[in-house]
């Protein structure tokens, strides 16, 4: 068993270094505050991801649809409106709903503390506000990525 | 002698640059006012360019306005807040609606689940703008609102409560925000196309050059452009292009530019490099003077200058160690009032966080309150103008700004430019520069990443109930139930027709469709209707 898991993430591993963590940025709420999130998508670009931005005043009927079709890695969401209680979760049913239930779901923005937990508890992770380093984002995704879509453990 | 000292005592960085991308000298000079004619270019205050103020004797005869951008939560919640600030020694209102209401939606709409009363108040209807603005005089006070997309709407609302009132629309003083370049250049918030929004813009543009002869029906927007990433000479450059093609607007209708020109307004962000600021608004009211002179002919010099509204930014603002915020806003203040501002919001200190609580608001009011009466700021008109850094700099975003003029004029105009993404992403690659600088720390950000401490949860915030969206969708269904369903049905179908007929102005329909009971969301449908939606074209 030990062995062919040795196996299996030794391939994993190779084939992770071709392949690109693709991400979905999205804002699925009446929110045009787009700064924070055209400059994740920047960076995720330049940290080597595929990003797919889902455009402003998408639902999140849509941004799910699109995850699912576009078969991506990790759906980030960004929101300083106040609304992250009501929309992330949907995000996450939604994905559920439609078979996408393997999608990691970060999220980011004006989030109060004793918010966090409850998000965490629903599978939505990072929840980082305003002045987080970049580098501590793509880190979180890529340590996600890593551990819970290729199986690895470093 | 500088050469030899660097030598032995090297300077901080190779080389000291500031935001809008200019290399700053060690030192200014006499040399550095060679090109500038004192007489042509600087003048005096209250005489054309303006470039030193609007005014001869600026504040020394009245100080601007404390005007606190405020609302949260319900019109009553709201309400209160207005007359605590007023009780508090605000001069003037202005209004912060909620993201429903921003984009033309009402509390019951779907889309405005959790987010009812959230970032501002939420009005969907004429009886909202009552509950909102009840007790106060409309007929005594200024009123800012902040709306853009449905702006319209809105204004039609406070007409018709200041009509209840007993106050006539031409007594009416204040300001809709009304900017919609702006939204689609930087803070997007949409309901229509461009072509759409311009031409219910020119509607009210008439329509208050006529009935409103007081009413600011445009504030012409920086504050957004600069909060999503913008530099202050992108911000300067933007901005006076988007002001130019409001004029071409009030001109497209037909009107002598002095007509409706002494009635377009200005918004600008003030952030923490305290010259640049400065030397941004001088500049800003220079070339507003001179365009308006020289290209558009005006005469009335009225409709020369440059009034503006100060906010001081929201993005220099850290959610670490919030404090210091206070400090922040009260240089940024400082320098709007340096550099001649007609009226001022300062940011609460916690706004990085959430709305402000009464406290937070209070004292960012008290930071206008102590550089009006303590600093003696107040007391000389333009103080740095001469100053050779100061004019040197005023000299430098103004040849820049021209620069922007020239190339957003070659692509067509700043529809085009917004249509081709060009300006979203000349601000989106300022902003990822800017942030990139703060990782590497090229750009120091105290607290943030210097200077950093742990901290627990350092103030308490303001918590919006979330029953808000309870008793706003009951208040709607209630007023659904009592209105006079033929009345309204036909206020809509005439409604219609005015959206549909360029030839008929939306204004008076409009105003009778708020009587009639119609709410926003219903009003915004018929247009979106008729006029359809908008998407952003690819700024990656």
């Amino acid at each position: 068993m030990g062995r062919a898991r040795h196996i299996v993430s030794e391939e994993a591993r190779r084939s992770s270094r071709q392949r690109k963590i693709k991400v979905l940025v999205a804002k699925p709420a009446l929110d045009g505050h787009d700064r924070g999130a055209l400059i994740l998508c920047r960076a995720f670009k330049d940290a080597g991801m595929e990003v797919i931005y889902a455009g402003l005043l998408a639902l999140p009927e849509q941004v799910a649809q699109m995850a699912v079709d576009e078969d991506v890695d990790v759906v980030a969401l960004s929101l300083l409106n106040g609304a992250h209680m009501t929309v992330f979760p949907k995000v996450v049913q939604l994905l559920k709903n439609k078979g996408g239930d393997d999608i990691l779901v970060i999220g980011g923005g004006i989030i109060p503390e004793e918010d966090r937990p409850k998000l965490e508890k629903m599978g939505i992770t990072g929840n980082y506000g305003p002045g987080t380093p970049l580098k501590t984002i793509i880190k979180h995704i890529t340590t996600r990525v890593r551990r819970e879509k290729w199986g690895l453990h470093s | 002698m500088y050469g030899p000292w660097v030598k032995r005592f090297p300077e901080r960085k190779a080389s000291f640059t500031n935001g809008s991308g200019i290399r700053l000298q060690p030192l200014y000079t006499t040399e550095d006012l060679k090109e500038i004619d004192f007489a042509r270019d600087v003048g005096f205050p209250g005489s054309y360019p303006f470039t030193r103020g609007i005014y001869p004797t600026m504040y020394r005869g009245r100080l601007w306005t404390m005007r606190m951008f405020s609302g949260y939560g319900t019109p009553e919640d709201s309400n209160r807040r207005l007359k605590y600030l007023l009780a508090h020694g605000e001069t003037g209102l202005s209004i912060a609606f909620d993201m429903p209401t921003l984009y033309g939606y009402d509390a019951d709409d779907p889309r405005a689940l959790g987010e009812v009363g959230k970032c501002g108040v939420n009005v969907s209807s004429l009886e909202d703008m009552k509950k909102l603005l009840s007790g106060i005089p409309l007929k005594d006070i200024s009123t800012s609102m902040t709306i853009n997309a449905p702006a319209p709407v809105l204004l039609a609302m406070y007409v018709a409560t200041a009509e209840e009132q007993g106050a006539s629309p031409s007594q009416l003083r204040g300001t809709t925000q009304t900017d919609i370049l702006k939204e689609y250049i930087a803070q997007k918030e949409w309901a229509f196309p461009p072509e759409a929004h311009m031409r219910l813009i020119k509607d009210m543009l008439v329509y208050c050059t006529k009935d409103m002869p007081r009413w600011n029906y445009i504030s012409i927007s920086g504050y957004h452009i600069r909060e999503a990433g913008a530099s202050a000479l992108q911000e300067l450059a933007f901005t006076l292009a988007d002001g130019f093609a409001y004029v071409d607007l009030g001109i497209s209708a037909g009107l002598p530019v002095d007509a409706f020109a002494q009635r377009l307004s200005f918004f600008f962000n003030c952030a923490m490099d305290f010259f640049e600021e400065v030397a941004k608004f001088r500049a800003a009211r220079r070339i507003w003077a001179t365009v308006m002179k020289e290209k558009y002919r005006a005469r009335d010099p009225r409709s020369m200058l440059l009034r503006f509204h100060t906010q001081t930014s929201g993005a220099s603002l850290t959610w670490q160690q919030p404090m210091n915020n206070i400090v922040r806003t009260a240089i940024e203040a400082f320098a709007a009032v340096v550099g001649g501002t007609q009226s001022l919001h300062t940011n609460a200190y916690d706004e990085a966080w959430a709305l402000p609580t009464e406290e937070a608001a209070a004292t960012a009011l008290r930071t206008q309150q102590i550089i009006a009466t303590e600093t003696g700021v107040a007391d000389v008109v333009d103080p740095l103008g001469g100053s050779y850094y100061v004019e040197r700099l005023t000299r430098q975003l103004e040849e820049g700004a021209y620069e922007y003029f020239d190339r957003i004029e070659r692509m067509g105009g700043v529809i085009a430019a917004i249509k081709s993404g060009y300006l979203q992403r000349e601000i989106a690659d300022t902003a990822y520069r800017a942030q990139q600088e703060i990782e590497s720390k090229q750009r120091i950000i105290v607290g943030v990443n210097e200077h950093k401490v742990k901290e627990k949860r350092p103030i308490s915030i303001l918590k919006i109930d979330e029953q808000v969206q309870r008793v706003q969708t009951e208040a709607l269904a209630a007023l659904r139930r009592s209105r006079d369903r033929e009345r309204f049905r036909a206020s809509l179908q005439e409604l219609r027709r005015a959206f549909q007929n360029e030839r008929l102005n939306i204004m008076p329909p409009l105003i009778k469709a708020v009587k009639a009971r119609a709410t926003l969301g219903e009003i915004m449908q018929v247009g979106r209707e008729v006029y359809g939606s908008w998407a952003e074209p690819d700024i990656l």
